[in-house]
């Protein structure tokens, strides 16, 4: 699957950010790449799922600045911007799974 | 370990970075560089990221690092040949990369170093044309 070249730094840059965050906040954890279909359009979508502490305020934690180690909390606020498609779920204690989909353009 | 080559020529020290970077290898770049102008006494710092690809929140923000400490050594810092991808997605990402200059290649990161250097002698006086 071939992207131009803006979208593979957006969608790489984006996906370094939250392997970071996964890496870092959730202790360790696991990426999934699929490669996906829809109404005959085609995308990559990556999938990080970790069980760490989870995030109690995700509003909180998706503005910018705002970071619970040392980082600068750019990531998730700025790996959403990045990507076409996003979605957090969290649960404390249990952990946290981050999925983002990048469309191929017609 | 694993190293950027970092060439000195007269007062300024150059670095190509010809592979993509990741966190050990822009951190050993930023103690690298740090010890360098210490030791060549450098006036200025060009770092060549136009083969970069990727340029995420952490490589942004020890690139700022990197320039913030030559400051301190009394060095300046150009970083020059951002791709415009990279040059979006930090943009996006929310890092804009305050405090460190920029060139569009190496030819205008040079002129732009001795320019800063011409400055500094101007301001402490050092220049030729005072009695």
């Amino acid at each position: 699957m071939a992207f131009g070249s803006l979208e593979r730094t957006k969608f790489v840059t984006a996906a370094s950010e939250l392997a970071r965050n996964t890496l870092i906040h959730g202790k360790g954890g696991t990426v999934t790449i699929f490669e996906v279909e829809y109404n005959g359009r085609t995308g990559i979508k990556l999938v990080f799922a970790d069980q760490g502490p989870g995030i109690a305020d995700i509003e909180r934690a998706m503005v910018d600045g705002y970071s619970t180690a040392k980082s600068m909390g750019l990531g998730l606020g700025g790996a959403r911007r990045l990507v076409n498609e996003f979605d957090i779920t969290s649960t404390v204690n249990v952990g946290t799974t981050v999925s983002i989909t990048q469309w191929k353009r017609r | 370990m694993e190293q950027i080559p970092v060439l000195k020529l007269g007062d300024f020290l150059l670095v190509s970075i010809q592979v993509e970077l990741h966190d050990e290898l822009v951190l050993n770049l930023q103690d690298d560089l740090t010890s360098r102008i210490q030791r060549t006494h450098a006036r200025g710092v060009l770092i060549d990221i136009s083969a970069l690809e990727i340029v995420d929140s952490f490589i942004g923000r020890t690139l700022g690092h990197i320039a913030a400490m030559a400051r301190v050594l009394d060095a300046t810092t150009v970083l020059v040949g951002m791709r415009p991808a990279v040059a979006i997605t930090l943009v996006e990402l929310g890092m804009s990369l305050k405090g460190i200059r920029t060139a569009l290649d190496i030819d205008k990161g040079m002129a732009l170093l001795r320019l800063s250097l011409d400055e500094a002698s101007d301001e402490t006086g050092v220049s030729p044309s005072s009695p």
